[in-house]
């Protein structure tokens, strides 16, 4: 009989982020399969009483809390004392958590130290003759496997966008506080804080609709043998304000920036995608002045509509990569796009 | 102060990204078809470490870096031809297989066996380096296998950017959800770092720096330990490569206003 644990942190302000009822909802996929299976459900922060009653109706039969200023903070250490703490008090033999940043740094530690397993980037559950399986992806999505294993406490952490999440309402709800004794050196690393751009200039955006491609291209010269790039990054801006896109870029674009060359001025590594860069979620893509081939393409997977601008009509995206495929110049394309957007 | 590290790199080989990859089942569980006959890469991500550990290594003397690498020998030896020949670096090598369907626990009890063993290793100077994820299984779960063997409590993952702080603490730069970076402060060394792409261009080849290497990396590569992952308790039931091919409408000679008002018309359903 296996027991299920769902395992998050609480967010700044104590409540739950949607992916931790993703996590949730898929847990409860998995109960439903597995007869006899029992849910609980493992939170941690600095405190955890608002995220438990919003998961009260979820049917857990318990409710487990590690919570003070000790756990408020992504660290580590911490982070991993809490996480063992809560699988070993609930004697659980499946851990499911979403793959935030926070979880998947600590829970493989949490593995090897309770003898289990971990599995990370995990994109759907499912049972067989009692036994569960999971997919995930190999090879930077180029291909995917299916897979089950025999150790526990196996730890499955879910690709945040991948599961439905579970929703329900808010009840009262009594929490198991588990008490976790820390040593100095758990508290060897301090958060200082957390860097980003400005608002207005932050260009990835995870919940975005559409996911804008610029492609090295863009850097390139043009018809009239110039280089545009300040009008490149005009338009570029320009769209991705008028339309919230989250912008990405291919590899090559990014390293020429890391080489010194002229690149647009608002791309860094973080906006990568592909090969050796982030394969997000949007239900549709646009890639512009991009040649489509496998590296850049394959953190294309889970891009639902893709549309492509190209001057090369035997680019990876003619073939069998992209729905649409236009054969033209993006300097000109993108203006008059951003034309008929201003124009409402 | 005077501060030096010890920095051991863990990476291995990954499949040329351009190569075409089709899965086959053997007796053993999944693998490549044509696996040994594919050519290879060092893992980016696992470079980026190198670099970034090389750097490190350059601004405090008395460092030392140690790349410690799980493959098959003769990859390894393909790779460091060229890997060689950018930063300087010692080597350990352990001959296994280093493919995306072999179990990271498995392969981080290897890398941290190999790790404990290196000659001289002193835990007040040693930061791990790997890269966060891999370009082959890509699951991020080695290097904190790797810490919680070694019995090192401080892991940072997605890191791009290391300061050495003057009092000897190290400030460290993590990826987090919606292009953000966390910041924090570790009392210093010993530490797990898993790398994502830094900041550092790729070094030129330097063939001094490649002759140098080559003098321990070929012995290293003789008296590398032959290693099993027999992948206990896992059973892959299907691999494949999706069908996802798509019927792509090619829109070609089309004036530009009426492809820029399908793409609005695109963008606004």
């Amino acid at each position: 009989m296996e027991t299920i644990l769902v395992l998050a942190h609480t967010e700044l302000d104590g409540s739950l982020a949607p992916t931790a009822l993703e996590a949730l909802g898929a847990a409860k996929t998995l109960q439903a399969a597995l007869p006899d299976a029992k849910l609980m459900i493992g939170l941690a922060g600095e405190r955890v009483g608002d995220a438990a009653k919003a998961v009260a109706a979820s049917g857990a039969a318990r409710v487990l809390g590690v919570s003070g200023p000790d756990f408020a903070v992504s660290r580590y250490a911490t982070d991993a004392a809490a996480a063992e703490a809560l699988t070993r008090s609930a004697g659980a033999t499946l851990v499911l958590a979403a793959g935030t940043a926070r979880m998947l740094r600590c829970l493989p530690g949490v593995a090897a130290r309770l003898g289990g397993r971990a599995d990370t980037h995990v994109t759907s559950l499912s049972v067989a003759d009692g036994k569960v399986f999971v997919s995930r992806w190999y090879y930077r999505q180029r291909m995917e496997g299916t897979l089950t294993r025999a150790q526990r406490p196996w730890f499955i952490v879910v690709d945040p966008g991948s599961q439905p999440a579970w929703s329900g309402a808010p009840g009262p709800v009594a929490v198991e506080e588990v008490a976790v004794t820390l040593t100095d050196s758990a508290r060897r690393t301090t958060v200082t804080g957390v860097r980003q751009v400005a608002a207005d200039a932050q260009t990835i955006r995870p919940d975005a609709e559409l996911l804008f491609v610029a492609g090295a291209g863009w850097t390139k010269k043009q018809a009239d043998g110039q280089t545009h790039v300040p009008e490149a990054e005009t338009l570029i801006r320009d769209f991705l304000r008028l339309t919230r896109a989250s912008l990405g870029s291919s590899k090559s674009l990014v390293d020429l920036g890391g080489e010194g060359q002229a690149v647009l001025s608002f791309l860094s590594h973080l906006n990568q995608i592909g090969q050796t860069g982030a394969t997000p979620r949007h239900p549709k893509g646009l890639s512009t002045c991009c040649h489509g081939e496998e590296p850049h393409t394959v953190g294309w997977r889970f891009i639902g509509e893709r549309r492509a601008i190209s001057l090369d009509p035997n680019c990876g995206w003619a073939r069998g990569k992209a729905d649409v495929l236009y054969v033209a110049d993006a300097f000109a394309v993108l203006r008059k796009v951003n034309e008929l957007l201003a124009r409402g | 102060m005077s501060l030096s590290f010890q920095v051991v790199v863990c990476g291995s080989v990954v499949p040329d990204p351009l190569q075409t990859l089709e899965p086959v089942m053997t007796p053993a569980g999944p693998a490549l078809k044509n696996e040994l006959m594919l050519p290879v890469w060092f893992d980016p991500w696992a470079g980026h470490a190198l670099y970034e550990a090389a750097h490190l290594a350059k601004q405090h003397p008395g460092s030392k870096v140690t790349l410690v690498s799980l493959g098959p020998k003769a990859k390894l030896q393909q790779v460091l031809m060229t890997i060689g020949q950018k930063v300087p670096f010692e080597f350990a090598a352990l001959d296994g297989p280093a493919g995306g369907f072999t179990e990271p626990a498995e392969t981080a009890g290897a890398l941290a066996e190999a790790i404990a063993a290196l000659p001289g290793l002193d835990r007040s100077r040693l930061l791990v380096f790997g890269g966060w994820e891999s370009a082959a299984r890509g699951a991020g779960v080695t290097l904190q296998t790797i810490a919680e063997k070694l019995g090192i409590e401080d892991v940072f993952l997605g890191v791009d950017e290391l300061k050495v702080l003057p009092d000897g603490g190290l400030e460290i730069a993590e990826r987090i959800e919606g292009g953000r970076h966390q910041v924090s402060r570790c009392a210093g060394p010993p530490a797990v770092l898993g790398w994502a792409t830094g900041n550092l261009p790729e070094p030129k080849n330097n063939p001094q720096v490649g002759m140098m290497n080559m003098r321990a990396v070929m012995p290293a590569l003789q008296k590398a330990r032959p290693v099993k992952l027999p992948g206990e308790g896992l059973t892959f039931t299907a691999v494949n490569v999706p069908k996802q091919l798509r019927q792509t409408r090619i829109v070609k000679d089309a004036p530009v206003d009426e492809i820029a008002a399908e793409i609005v018309e695109w963008i606004r359903k």
